[in-house]
C-alpha cells in the first residue's frame, strides 16, 4: 500500500495515465429544444474510469447543465442505465479501458426522452405493477401460525429471477418492445415468473390476464438481447420461454377442464376492469 | 418528435433495426430458415403429389429436384442446419431440468439433445438404405 | 399527471385476456424440434445425395418409394413430420416478416396459414 500523502495537487489533476476521451452526448432540454443534439466533450480519463466517471466528470467540470441519472456507482441499484456507443449498458459498469477513444452516449432506446440522459419510465413501473408481484398464497397464514417454509431447492428454482435491479437496459434492447411499445416486456414478466415460480405462490392464473395476453408473453419471439444485456444475469428470454410452455399447458388443462375457476378469492384483471367500468 | 409534456420520442427504424447490431441480424437470419423449411417441406408435399400422380411424374418431379432445384436445396440444408443448431442452443433455456436434487447444465442439455440429432439422422438415413426393396 | 387520470387512461385500453396463441404456438414448438432433429438430413437425402453421389438414383426409383409409402405407419410419420414443419414454418414466416417491418399481420396470418392449410389438405389427400 503506497504510504506517500495524497496531496491537493494529487486530487485535482488527473494521473499521468490519463487517456482523452471524445465523448459525444445527446443533449435535449424540453424547454428550449425541438429535437435533441450532440454535443461533445474532450475528458481527461484516468485508466480505471468508467464511463460514469467521465459522465460525472463533465457535470463537474465541464457543463453544469449535463442531466443524468445515477446513484450507486456498483451496479446494483440500476439508475444509470445508457446507450454507449448503440449497446444499452450501466454507465458504472462500463469500463473505457474497454471502449475506443470516441463514445457516444444517449438515453436509454424506446423510451421517451424527458431531459439529456433521462428517460420517463411511468409505463415501466405500471407494467410491473399489473403482473402483481406479490405472493398470492394457496393457504393464508397469521404471523401466530409461523411462517411460510421452503426448501433450499424450492428458492434455487426461482433465486435467478429476484436478482432484477429495473436498470430497463432488457427493454431498450429488445426490439419487440422497440417494435410495440404496449409489449409487457422482459423485466416484468421475468419478475411475474419469479412468483409464479415460488413454491409459497398459487396466482399463476391471476397473473395469466396479463402474463398469457398477446402483450405478454406472445408478444415474445425470443431474440434473446434481454438476457445478454442484462448486467445481473436475469435471463428474462428463460423466463419469458418458460412461463410460454406454463401458458400453454394452461391453456390445454382449461380446455379440458373449463369447470375449475381461477385461485379462490383473486379476482382476474378482467373482472377488475369490467366492474371498474361499470361504476 | 415532440410530446405536448416536453417529451422527445426517437423514431423508431421499423425497417433497419436489425441490420444495427450483430446480435439481431444473426436473429433473422435464424428466423428465416423457417422460410426455406417451408418451401422444402412444400416441395415434399408437391413431392408426394406427383408420386400418386405416377411413374411419370414421380420421375419427372425428382430429375428436376435434383438438376435445377440443387442450388436452393444448398441452400435449404445450410439453413436447416442453421435452424437446428441455434434451436438445440435455446432449448436449456425453456427446460430447468433436475436430476438426483442437481440442476442439468446447459452443456449437458444440450450434448444430449446434440447426441440425439446426430442418432436420428444416422437412423433415418439407415432406414431410408435398408427400408425398402433393393 | 394524477392517478385518476391515468387510471382513466388504464380503462380506455382493452382489458387484458388470456391469448390463443398456444394453439399455433404448440404447433410452432413441436415443428422446431421436429424439423431441428429431421431437416437437415431429409434435405440431404432426398435433395443432394443423388446429385453428389452419396446414394445412387435407384434407391429413389418410383417402384421403391411407391412401396415405402405404402405402409400405413411410414404415412402416419411423413403425414406427422411434413404437417408440424408447414405450421411451424407458416407461423416463424408471420413472426419474421413483422419483425422486417409489414404491419398487416391480420392478412400474414391469414395468408401463410392458409398456405399450410391447403398444403396439409392435400398431404393427406395423397397419403391416404
Amino acid at each position: 500500500m503506497n504510504s506517500e500523502k495524497v496531496t491537493a495537487a494529487d486530487q485535482v489533476e488527473p494521473s499521468k495515465t490519463a487517456r482523452m476521451l471524445e465523448v459525444e452526448i445527446l443533449r435535449y432540454d424540453p424547454d428550449q429544444d425541438e429535437a435533441p443534439y450532440y454535443q461533445v466533450y474532450q475528458v481527461p480519463c484516468q485508466e480505471e474510469w468508467v464511463v460514469l466517471d467521465a459522465v460525472n466528470y463533465i457535470k463537474d467540470k465541464l457543463d453544469r447543465t449535463l442531466s443524468y441519472r445515477w446513484s450507486c456507482h456498483m451496479a446494483v441499484c440500476g439508475s444509470c442505465g445508457m446507450m454507449v456507443n448503440g449497446e444499452p449498458t450501466l454507465s458504472c459498469h462500463a469500463f473505457i479501458r474497454d471502449l475506443p477513444d470516441r463514445i457516444k452516449i444517449e438515453p436509454l432506446e424506446n423510451f421517451p426522452v424527458a431531459r439529456d440522459l433521462i428517460v420517463e419510465m411511468d409505463s415501466f413501473v405500471e407494467k410491473l405493477s399489473s403482473v402483481k408481484p406479490y405472493i398470492n398464497a394457496a393457504i393464508e397464514k397469521t404471523p401466530e401460525e409461523g411462517t411460510y417454509t421452503q426448501l433450499p431447492q424450492q428458492l434455487q428454482d426461482f433465486q435467478l429471477y429476484t436478482q432484477c435491479i429495473n436498470c430497463l437496459l432488457c427493454y431498450s434492447a429488445c426490439p419487440q418492445f422497440a417494435l410495440n411499445e404496449d409489449f409487457v416486456g422482459p423485466a416484468a414478466l421475468a419478475l411475474a415468473h419469479r412468483y409464479n415460480l415460488d413454491s409459497r405462490d398459487r396466482g399463476r392464473s391471476v397473473r395469466e390476464d396479463v402474463v398469457a395476453s398477446n402483450l405478454g408473453v406472445w408478444e415474445c419471439s425470443f431474440v434473446g438481447a434481454c438476457s445478454e444485456v442484462c448486467p445481473k444475469h436475469v435471463d428474462p428470454a428463460a423466463a419469458i420461454q418458460q412461463s410460454k410452455i406454463a401458458a400453454t399447458g394452461d391453456y390445454f388443462m382449461r380446455f379440458l377442464t373449463p369447470w375449475k375457476k381461477t385461485t379462490k378469492g383473486q379476482k382476474s384483471s378482467k373482472e377488475i376492469h369490467d366492474e371498474a367500468s361499470k361504476r | 418528435m415532440k410530446l405536448a409534456n416536453g417529451n422527445y420520442i426517437r423514431p423508431p427504424a421499423r425497417y433497419s433495426w436489425w441490420l444495427r447490431q450483430g446480435r439481431y441480424w444473426r436473429y433473422m437470419l435464424r428466423e428465416l430458415s423457417s422460410l426455406f423449411i417451408g418451401i422444402f417441406s412444400l416441395m415434399l408435399v408437391w413431392g408426394l403429389y406427383r408420386l400418386s400422380q405416377g411413374e411419370a411424374a414421380f420421375s419427372s418431379w425428382s430429375a428436376n429436384l435434383w438438376d435445377q432445384m440443387l442450388p436452393l436445396s444448398l441452400l435449404v440444408f445450410v439453413f436447416a442446419f442453421y435452424h437446428s443448431v441455434s434451436w438445440f442452443a435455446v432449448t436449456p433455456k425453456a427446460m430447468p431440468l433436475r436430476f438426483a436434487g442437481k440442476r442439468l447444465t446447459s452443456a449437458f442439455i444440450v450434448g444430449a439433445h446434440l447426441l440425439l440429432w446426430l442418432l436420428v439422422t444416422a437412423l433415418t438415413w439407415i432406414a431410408f438404405i435398408y427400408g425398402g426393396e433393393a | 399527471m394524477n392517478l385518476t387520470d391515468r387510471n382513466a387512461d388504464n380503462l380506455n385500453k382493452e382489458a387484458p385476456k388470456v391469448s390463443h396463441k398456444p394453439v399455433v404456438w404448440s404447433l410452432f414448438a413441436a415443428g422446431g424440434t421436429v424439423t431441428a432433429l429431421l431437416t437437415p438430413v431429409l434435405v440431404l437425402l432426398i435433395g443432394l445425395a443423388v446429385p453428389l453421389g452419396l446414394l445412387p438414383q435407384a434407391l429413389f426409383s418410383y417402384a421403391r418409394i411407391q412401396a415405402m409409402l405404402a405402409n400405413p405407419l411410414i404415412k402416419l410419420i411423413v403425414f406427422f413430420v411434413l404437417f408440424l414443419s408447414l405450421w411451424h414454418a407458416a407461423h416463424r414466416l408471420r413472426i419474421t416478416l413483422h419483425d422486417f417491418g409489414l404491419r398487416a399481420d391480420g392478412i400474414v396470418a391469414i395468408c401463410l396459414y392458409a398456405i399450410a392449410a391447403l398444403a396439409s389438405i392435400l398431404l393427406a389427400i395423397v397419403l391416404i
